[in-house]
């Protein structure tokens, strides 16, 4: 009975796909989802998500807050690109958050956002992010949601494997994507191989405000693309997949992918402790910035290092091996008991499973392969245990469920496949629309996943949505994998461009969500935590004006006595003290962004008058019924004829 | 029945003391915006509300009908109510060493009158907030007050004003009635 079920609904499958197919894309994906696909992603209003999705911005270099199951777009949260509708990078709080050794730089490229973890489960804490084209790492807290800390990484040609972070956030990892003379000088690229180095970089993650690389592996200059820490058993390895072990410098695309077999790394990063303990490296000498946001004074500050410890394979045996893997590997990742090592090749059909526990007998037996570099290679057979043969192409990015299973996204064959792990056999497979890359199952790269969700990051959009011209946004889909089968029950579109995302049930995060600083704790240098004391100073040609906002006025409205060539840093208050009461702060002419401040925060809008003449300021973020008549006046005249500096509020 | 009447007098004095650690009485705002609610709670000697910022918000909201700032320093009443507090209790303390029926009269229509009379400072309180307004309030409405009411509910403008005891003024009233008890159980003289 239940088999004849079963054949009757494959053939209403069947002949929906018929009928899909010849009326177009869109109504063949409609079909595929279930008719209770919107009661299940329904969040009816006033009600909450029941997970924060951290989902990474790509080229825009942010990282967006989204809820599931619905897909909303709570927050879009400036981490490495300027943004103007909060003042990041604009005003002077937020500047050197954004600093390097090559300058200030207004934007990068984010990919892999990685929420911190306890005891291998993600605890709300933190998510971090790494920044692809200059290399860094960032650190979000998530009682503010505000990115706080910014790390520059040294001896990086293209911060990619990152930040995969360890079981109980000791550390966030990076290698570098792009090999580079290390240290750095001109010389000529086709003499990169040999001469081209890499560098796996460990960075301290619990200790906020001291994010740290506590050591640098040179490694050879192959490029590190994906890392996963080790959990359980594997905890204290992370593992690093390589491509481009062929190590051309020139049309990549066919060159660097010549082996039939590149390589996973695995450090052993507790030996790497000990190494380091017993002074076994080299203080050599680096350039790179620290920034890092201080709470209590409500400003960055940002700090340039000038060496790093490194160590060198070469003289720290047992530190790292290499384990085979075909076909240039992208995704590299852990299943939950940590007793698993999958790699994707991802010009390949299948996955490649390596077991942790045969890693360890293969290095105590010394079953190696010869070297590179130095560096054993472990015999392929010794440290295989698995095949997925999907009957997929070009698999990239595999997650976990709390069942024991996985799922693994196919780009080139467009699809998800699920398979079990221990037995490698394929369970389900479903069409994503178009050309998934990461998926995502909250918690899906920790030792407890929420089985419930998996999210899709969709690399081409086409037909999913009302067109906007060339440039369209990305889509992610939602999928339902509480049952045997995958259901898709939702498209949704994303910012930027979603490389991976990290999801995380929301009674974790929410309770710890801030609604207010305190002013009590405000140790802004140019607070002004009262009406009374707002006032005006002159110091020559810049002007500091220290002005408190509540509903629904400025203290002081109006300010005369300014002049051309002047800088006047306005340092702004908000001394509201209620639960999303924020106000914002413009200047007609200002060379930058508004302000927008929370209450109890201080920012600080700098001005340059060009014009003389009365210019108006006002608040931009609707703040109450009076909030039009949030305004005031700037009177500015020509150079040294300002007159008398004066302010006022009802007189 | 002399050992009841003792009992009830020994209660009442935690049934009064009890003022400094319980809100007398409580307002709150209902309003669409505020689904957390905003309560404002009115003690022996201080006014609170449901977060500390309570008050400061209640008063960002009443400036725009120009109420005056509700600031705990200036009402003279937090200052020498808790000694009027302590006074009843050290009379209450009394009535257990000076045992006799009219002196428990006395403190049961004492508490009672200045119960009453606390009720009617507060009413006074609240027609001069209600009342006073600032000529130059941003918003004026001809003929509308703002005074919530002593007990019970009342739409003022967007806000449903709501005006009731609270823990510590219904312990109080139960210390009342237990003072008054104590009097009616008092054993007549053979």
């Amino acid at each position: 009975m239940k088999s004849l079920k079963i054949s009757i609904a494959a053939l209403i499958g069947i002949s929906g796909l018929f009928i899909g197919c010849q009326s177009g894309g869109q109504k063949k994906a409609a079909s595929a989802t279930g008719s209770d696909a919107a009661s299940s992603v329904y969040v009816a209003p006033g009600e909450y998500d029941e997970f924060y999705a951290f989902m990474s911005g790509g080229f825009s270099g942010q990282l967006s807050v989204q809820g599931l199951p619905s897909g909303r777009v709570f927050k879009v949260i400036p981490v490495f690109s300027v943004d103007a509708e909060k003042g990041y990078g604009f005003n002077e709080e937020t500047k050197p958050m954004l600093n390097t050794s090559h300058g200030f730089i207004p934007w990068d490229d984010a990919h892999h956002p990685e929420l911190s973890q306890t005891d291998g489960v993600p605890d709300g804490r933190w998510c971090f992010i790494n920044g692809n084209n200059t290399p860094r790492v960032a650190r979000i807290d998530l009682k503010t949601f505000e990115t706080t800390e910014i790390l520059e990484l040294p001896n990086s040609g293209g911060n990619h494997s990152s930040p995969f972070i360890t079981e109980n956030s000791e550390y966030i990892v990076a290698g570098t994507r792009f090999s580079v003379p290390i240290p750095q000088r001109n010389m000529p690229i086709n003499l990169a191989k040999g001469n081209f180095k890499g560098a796996l970089s460990f960075i301290t993650a619990n200790e906020p405000g001291n994010m740290t690389i506590k050591f640098q592996i040179l490694v050879p200059g192959f490029d590190y693309d994906l890392a996963h820490s080790g959990k359980g058993k594997s905890h204290g390895w992370t593992f690093f997949t390589t491509y481009n072990t062929e190590e051309a410098h020139t049309l990549k695309e066919a060159y660097a992918s010549q082996n039939d077999k590149d390589y996973i790394a695995a450090v052993n990063w507790k030996k790497a402790e000990e190494y380091l303990a017993a002074g076994n490296f080299t203080e050599m000498p680096a350039e790179y910035a620290h920034n890092y946001y201080d709470e209590r004074t409500q400003s960055a500050t940002s700090s340039m290092l000038k060496t790093v410890k490194v160590l060198d394979p070469a003289k720290c045996p047992g530190l790292i091996y290499y384990m085979p893997c075909p076909k240039s590997p992208h995704g590299i990742d852990v299943n939950p008991t940590g007793d698993y090592i999958v790699g994707a090749g991802k010009l390949s059909a299948d996955l490649t499973v390596h077991s942790f526990d045969k890693m360890i007998a293969a290095i105590e037996g010394k079953q190696f392969d010869g070297d590179a570099y130095g560096i054993p290679v472990l015999k392929f057979d010794a440290v295989n245990i698995g095949t997925v043969s999907s009957g997929g192409l070009g698999p990239l990015h595999t997650e976990f469920d709390d069942k024991g299973n996985a799922y693994t996204s196919f780009f080139i064959s467009s699809e998800v496949v699920k398979w079990k792990v221990g037995t490698w056999e394929v369970l389900d497979r479903v069409p994503c629309y178009y050309s998934v890359g990461h998926l995502m199952i909250p918690g899906g790269d920790s030792k407890k996943p929420w089985g419930k969700y998996m999210v899709a990051m969709n690399k081409i959009t086409k037909d999913r949505y009302l067109p906007t011209g060339p440039e369209m946004c990305h889509s992610a889909q939602l999928y339902d994998i509480s049952g045997e089968k995958m259901k898709l029950i939702l498209d949704f579109p994303t910012m930027g461009e979603p490389h991976y995302a990290q999801g995380i049930h929301a009674d974790v995060v929410k309770p710890n969500s801030q609604k207010i600083y305190r002013l009590d704790e405000n140790e802004h240098p140019f607070a002004c935590k009262k009406e009374s004391e707002a006032r005006v100073e002159r110091d020559g040609k810049d002007v500091h004006v220290y002005m408190t906002m509540i509903r629904s006025h400025f203290a002081p409205d109006n300010i005369s006595g300014l002049e051309v060539g002047d800088r006047v840093y306005f340092h702004v208050t908000n001394l509201e003290q209620d639960w999303d009461t924020p106000h914002g702060f413009s200047v007609l002419g200002a060379n930058n962004s508004e302000l927008l401040i929370m209450p109890g925060q201080t920012e600080t809008l700098v001005w340059e008058p060009k014009k003389e003449g009365v210019w108006p300021f006002y608040c931009t973020d609707f703040c109450s019924a009076l909030h039009q008549e949030m305004q005031g006046y700037l009177g500015v005249g020509a150079k040294g004829q300002g007159g008398e500096l004066k302010w006022s509020l009802g007189d | 029945m002399k050992h009841l009447s003792k009992v009830l007098m020994l209660l009442t004095i935690p049934l009064t003391l009890q003022l400094f650690f319980f809100p007398l009485w409580q307002i709150t705002l209902e309003a669409p915006q505020y689904p957390e609610g905003i309560t404002m709670f009115i003690w022996i000697n201080k006014i609170t509300g449901t977060t500390e910022y309570t008050l400061q918000n209640i008063n960002i909201l009443n400036h725009y009908i120009g109420m005056k700032y509700i600031e705990p320093d200036s009402i003279p009443e937090l200052k020498y109510f808790p000694w009027v507090v302590i006074g009843i209790a050290f009379l209450e303390v009394l009535g257990l060493f000076w045992y006799n029926r009219w002196y428990y009269l006395f403190i049961g229509a004492l508490v009672f009158a200045l119960s009453c009379l606390g009720v009617y400072d507060f009413y006074l309180w609240e027609y001069d907030y209600g009342h006073n307004l600032d000529p130059n309030a941003p918003i004026k409405i001809e003929g509308m007050v703002y005074q919530p009411p002593l007990i019970g509910s009342k739409m003022l403008l967007n806000f449903n004003a709501i005006s009731l005891p609270a823990t510590g003024g219904y312990l109080f009233l139960l210390g009342n009635i237990f003072g008054f008890l104590s009097f009616v159980l008092f054993p007549k003289k053979k």
